[in-house]
């Protein structure tokens, strides 16, 4: 049972249920040998991949008597998330600011269009309340599902039983439809050192979408590594979620190797009839030729691909980056995300 | 010799059904050889992940072949529902039988509705088959491409081997299937299904498994080119594809060679052939480019 904690400490699923499985595991086996045990414990504790070299870790830690300090990796997490907490705290304030000075319908279409980098700290609270308010549709798509409806195509089970309620008589035709689902959603966030002032406002966006469809929206940080952080994104608070996701991201103001990433992303198959929207300045750090070929697979695997560049607000832009160039010819919309109303018209391009 | 079959009951150890395997033709490593082990014993689906032709659905065939029980497969994917999966009513023949029933004059309603909704109206899908075949193995293949809707009432019938009909009542197994789950991770499959499960991950096999492998499926395989090719498959593995070989690639490639009468494997033998394991026009492409079938 020792071991059983010393690896829901080093993050492994292991819950009660499967700590049952285990000790049942182990009653078919032989608990004396340690390949046994290792299998057995492998087989009934681990839920992926990912698990699976933490298990081995663990293992080999506590079957060596070291028993690493379980509090430890826990702890590291917590850290990092109350240093992100002031920002959160900081927030709360500014929203009982908001309320004794309403604001004017003026002063929210200025904020609009005001790069984000350029915001005093009240007027970047505001920014991030109008995002965090931010309702974003999404595009739709027909499923191999059937739902009864007025009009469409015959439905057999129904029309059948309907006729079965009425002797056999086939008095009236059922009637069924396809039914709709939103459009997965899959962004990647650059959280580089060169997209520093932006990610901030990125994630936020990205809270938005994950808030408005939880179960069709992927969230990837892209920097030096592909982190996933949906599961980060579902907090209903954005500054809880905000602190989550900082704690989640191994890699900020690092550089970025967008090309390495892609292939992971496409590895996942993840992008797979989705729209894949790219936060990104397209300072690509790695080989751009690689950049080029991922980016050829992604726009031939997607629904969409939609880039977002701050950069593209600024009067004068062109795409004059290695990476941007890269990947521009397989980008389908190069969309400004700099200000309020840059992503206010994003989330208006994902619903169409 | 071997016994070639065994019942789930009197298999002793993981060596043991790992030997019944190799009867016939399957090579299982110890943590395979494991986790089948304890899937039988425990009663547990196994839920197997992996790189696409790492050979899951093979397994459940040998296993199938083993229990001497009948191979039943369910096939993911979007979009499959209940009437696909567990159990759809005739309805022809429910109507015809209520035309009959009317033409010999019957009147009384109750059991009337009673005759049409009756076990021999009754099409069982694979999840209710393998309820009612015993004993069975039930292949849920690649899990990750059904959605979600579906997960749910899997996760329902393997839990307690159950399903409810409700015109009809509830059907139980007497004697569980034998359950393997596979994925291709795809997708995220949810926690709770994984929960009930064994859950093993299916690597690449080694260098001497797999040359192991070719040997015993392909017989005219000379040593020889069984050891190129798993070399060869294994630089492939390592080089930078989009879609890296997996067994049942290098099952196919060693199969076009010997087609071709090789004993040996060249590098123009090895390009005429490459279609066999490769793919990708990109993965084909690269490895033209960087020579890695030289001195191959």
């Amino acid at each position: 049972m020792g071991f059983v904690r010393t690896l829901r400490a080093a993050g492994v699923p292991a819950d009660h249920e499967r700590a049952r499985g285990f000790l049942s595991a182990l009653a078919h086996l032989d608990p004396a040998s340690e390949q046994d045990v290792y299998w057995a414990g492998r087989l009934t504790l681990c839920a992926g991949p990912d698990d699976l070299p933490r298990y081995d870790r663990c293992f080999a830690a506590y079957w060596a008597g070291l028993r690493p300090g379980p509090a430890r990796p826990a702890m590291t997490v917590t850290v990092t998330r109350y240093t992100a907490t002031p920002a959160g705290a900081r927030e709360q304030g500014a929203e009982s600011d908001s309320n004794v000075l309403p604001a004017t319908a003026s002063r929210i279409e200025v904020l609009r269009n005001r790069d984000v980098t350029r915001l005093t700290e009240a007027e970047r609270a505001e920014v991030h309340r109008m995002l965090a308010l931010l309702r974003t549709a999404r595009e739709q798509r027909r499923t191999r599902r059937f739902s009864p409806a007025a009009h469409g195509v015959l439905d057999p089970r129904r029309t059948v039983r309907e006729t079965i309620r009425r002797g056999g008589e086939p008095a009236r035709l059922r009637l069924r439809t396809r039914r709709f689902k939103p459009r997965r959603v899959v962004m990647l966030a650059d959280v580089s050192g060169s997209m520093a002032a932006y990610a901030d406002t990125l994630l936020r966006f990205a809270h938005a979408l994950v808030r408005a469809e939880p179960r069709a929206t992927e969230v990837f940080s892209v920097g030096t590594r592909l982190t996933r952080i949906t599961a980060e994104l579902r907090h209903r608070d954005p500054a809880t979620a905000m602190a989550a996701v900082s704690g989640a991201i191994p890699d900020w103001s690092g550089g970025t190797r967008l090309g390495e990433e892609l292939r992971e992303l496409l590895r996942l198959s993840a992008a797979r009839g989705a729209v894949v929207v790219i936060a990104s300045d397209g300072w690509e750090r790695g080989d751009p030729g690689l950049l080029a070929a991922q980016m050829a697979r992604l726009s031939r695997l997607a629904h969409r691909v939609i880039w977002v560049n701050p950069h593209k607000g600024h009067p004068g832009y062109e795409p004059l980056t290695a990476g941007m160039r890269a990947a521009l010819p397989y980008v389908d919309e190069l969309v400004a995300g700099h200000s309020l109303g840059a992503f206010e018209e994003l989330a208006e391009r994902l619903s169409q | 010799m071997w016994e070639r079959t065994a019942r789930a009951a009197d298999i002793a150890s993981p060596a043991a059904l790992a030997a019944l395997m190799e009867q016939h033709d399957y090579l299982a490593g110890e943590g395979l050889a494991t986790a089948v082990f304890l899937a039988l014993k425990m009663g547990r689906p196994l839920f197997l992940e992996g790189e696409a032709g790492v050979g899951k659905t093979e397994l459940a065939k040998t296993l199938a072949a083993v229990l001497d029980a009948p191979l039943i497969r369910l096939q993911c994917y979007e979009g499959l529902d209940a009437a696909q999966a567990l159990y759809d009513w005739d309805f022809a023949r429910q109507l015809l039988h209520l035309k009959a029933a009317e033409a010999a004059g019957a009147t009384d309603v109750k059991a009337l509705e009673g005759e049409i909704y009756d076990r021999r109206f009754l099409i069982a899908r694979p999840l209710l088959r393998a309820l009612e075949t015993q004993p069975a193995v039930l292949l849920v293949d690649e899990v990750d491409r059904a959605d979600d809707e579906f997960e749910a009432f899997l996760l329902e019938v393997l839990s307690d081997f159950t399903i409810t009909i409700p015109e009809l009542g509830t059907v139980a197994a007497a004697v569980p299937p034998t359950v393997v789950v596979t994925s291709n991770r795809t997708r995220e499959v949810h926690d709770a299904l994984k929960r009930r499960c064994l859950y093993h991950w299916l690597e690449h096999p080694s260098f001497d498994r797999e040359v192991a492998i070719l040997l015993r499926r392909l017989p005219s395989c000379t040593e020889a080119l069984a050891g190129q090719v798993a070399t060869a498959v294994a630089r492939l593995r390592e080089a930078d594809l989009v879609k890296p070989p997996g067994v049942a690639e290098t099952l196919d490639w060693t199969e076009a060679l010997l087609t071709l009468g090789a004993t040996h494997l060249d590098p123009d033998l090895a390009a005429a052939t490459l279609g066999a394991v490769l793919k990708y026009r990109e993965d084909q492409q690269l490895v033209v480019k960087n020579g890695l079938l030289r001195d191959g």
